[in-house]
């Protein structure tokens, strides 16, 4: 009787989990088939999960005829950049903190870590005007610029640092290696799996972020993709099938960097989220 | 630990400054122009912002837009929060379960939603909650649920939007939990066994009391997060019907760059960073408490 409850158990545990994974795949699944369906095809009911015939159509008015590749470009040209420059910019500031002691650290610190409650929907405003002022409206480097210094990042390679022993640095001095050649030979190697963590994590809260694109690229040739699929759904409301190719191309680059890189981020969210 | 007189400045120096120019000094910014009238006039010449003190304030508390706005966001937050982290909590605990197979292709389905694009995924709910071919009133037909109007019935726009929230953020506290799970020790559940526990008094005596901690880290990041919500609406819906669905991050977007009363925007988003500071402030009270 215990063993047949078991087994129940157990079958109703994966059936349970199998459901509710196809209930939360079921929008992907749904997506991806509309946008190889042509005009009004994804509009019947009961709704469809796989074409009746897969058009390429979506896709190719998408690309020839609304410029979603020149979106496609600016966004991973800001995704990349922004994490490029915010893993230089935060990997030395998280190498001063946790190699260095000098006047003012702790304070600095201190303030940093408060200001990690401060919404960035406060700064919005007096950013705009001062990005306006400085003609970096509908730049590039208007996104770029605000986006490199993260006070998270500071902390991730921070804490990830102070593990690195002081005697490896103290040889390398020895040997006269200068601060920067310490930083660029020794830390920036032995930091590579944090680096990689926050990376990812820059790298797709940039592609994912709406936002912040959406109030500094007005013009439409700067659009990012969430900013220019938002722009879209107003024109194109009745066109599910156009709007579902749309969110397939925005949302395949993310999830791919996502499965190549899985364990990094789940060490991320861990990172940020046990460290009290 | 080196000693240094520049090199950690210089080290810092990048980081500090972008904070500084982007995030601090805008923070003050935002606080002296909450107190002034600037609006598209002043935008060519700031001069022309006059300052009038608490105004701005004054006409926020009058504002039923404004309360409207604030009202919805509670309702989301909520709602929203508990119900997200509810399904997070059983969802790791089914994941966690020595018998499961095919672990991390469950998890990485239940996880999917957390990495994609929000504006994205809203556009396609906005498919999915169609009156008449959407596949969420086709699942409810199943259990005889007559179709709702889900985004444009103004009781319904918001439980709908909060669905979306659930289901793209569930996975994110889920991994949160789950390595919460894995730190209990196995002999726990062994003792709860041997005094005759079933599986319900096994969660509620020993998995409970032991993710306490990260239950409440949890709960504290998802009303922070949820308070935010944004995109959502602004793709759905609007705000719409009927207002029904605005929050305060939409209506300060709204007041701000649609309407250009930047004096009356910022005086929104500090209401809306006090409350976050309260929530923060009443985090740390309750750890504290916790600790001692």
């Amino acid at each position: 009787m215990r063993g047949f409850r078991k087994t129940l158990g157990k079958v109703g545990l994966h059936l349970g989990l199998l459901l509710v994974s196809l209930l939360t795949l079921l929008p992907f699944i749904w997506m991806l088939s509309a946008s190889f369906m042509e005009n009004g095809a994804a509009s019947t009911f009961p709704p469809r999960f796989v074409p009746k015939h897969v058009v390429f159509d979506q896709y190719l008015f998408l690309f020839q005829r609304m410029n979603l590749g020149r979106f496609f470009l600016n966004s991973l040209l800001l995704a990349v950049s922004v994490t490029l420059v915010s893993l230089l910019v935060n990997s030395l500031a998280g190498f001063a903190f946790a190699k260095f002691s000098f006047r003012g650290k702790r304070p600095i610190f201190l303030v940093l870590l408060a200001s990690m409650v401060v919404p960035g929907q406060i700064t919005m405003l007096p950013v705009f005007l001062l990005l306006n002022k400085m003609g970096l409206l509908n730049t590039y480097f208007g996104i770029i610029i605000p986006g490199t210094a993260s006070i998270f990042g500071i902390f991730l390679i921070n804490q990830y640092l102070k593990s690195v022993p002081d005697s490896l640095l103290e040889a390398a001095r020895i040997d006269g290696a200068s601060n920067f050649l310490i930083y660029w030979k020794i830390i920036l190697p032995l930091a590579k799996p944090v680096l990689v963590t926050l990376a990812l994590f820059t790298f797709m809260g940039t592609w994912n972020d709406f936002l912040w694109p959406l109030i500094v690229m007005t013009r439409e040739e700067m659009f990012t993709l969430p900013v220019a699929i938002a722009n879209l759904m107003g024109e194109h409301t009745q066109d599910p099938e156009l709007m579902m190719a749309g969110s397939v191309v925005t949302i395949i680059p993310v999830a791919l960097v996502f499965l190549l890189l899985q364990k990094y981020y789940i060490q991320g969210i861990l990172l940020g989220g046990l460290k009290e | 630990m080196q000693r240094s007189l520049y090199t950690p400045y210089f080290f810092l120096m990048p980081a500090l400054a972008t904070l500084l120019v982007f995030f601090f000094l805008p923070v003050l910014a935002a606080l002296a122009m909450s107190f002034t009238d600037f609006d598209i006039y002043s935008l060519g010449q700031i001069g022309w912002a006059r300052f009038v003190f608490l105004q701005n304030y004054r006409q926020l508390l009058a504002d039923p837009l404004f309360w409207k706005a604030m009202l919805n966001t509670c309702y989301f937050v909520l709602v929203g929060a508990p119900l997200t982290i509810a399904v997070a909590f059983f969802a790791a605990l089914a994941l966690n379960s020595k018998w499961l197979h095919f672990r991390s292709a469950f998890r990485l389905a239940l996880f999917m939603p957390v990495v994609t694009t929000l504006v994205a995924v809203a556009v396609v709910w906005r498919y999915l909650y169609h009156p008449r071919f959407g596949v969420v009133n086709y699942l409810l037909s199943f259990l005889g649920v007559a179709p709702i109007d889900w985004l444009g019935d103004p009781n319904w726009a918001l439980p709908a939007l909060i669905v979306l929230a659930v289901w793209k953020n569930f996975g994110y506290y889920m991994m949160i939990f789950l390595a919460g799970l894995q730190t209990i020790p196995d002999y726990l559940y062994e003792a709860a066994r041997l005094d005759g526990a079933n599986w319900w008094q096994q969660q509620r005596n020993v998995t409970l009391p032991q993710l306490a901690p990260t239950t409440f880290f949890v709960t504290f990041i998802t009303l922070i997060g949820y308070f935010q919500f944004f995109a959502e609406p602004y793709v759905m819906t609007q705000g719409g019907p009927l207002n029904s669905t605005l929050s305060v991050v939409l209506y300060l977007y709204q007041q701000g760059f649609r309407w250009w009363r930047m004096g009356y925007s910022t005086a929104i988003a500090f209401v809306f960073f006090s409350i976050v500071l309260l929530l923060a402030l009443l985090n740390m009270m309750m750890k504290r408490k916790q600790e001692a």
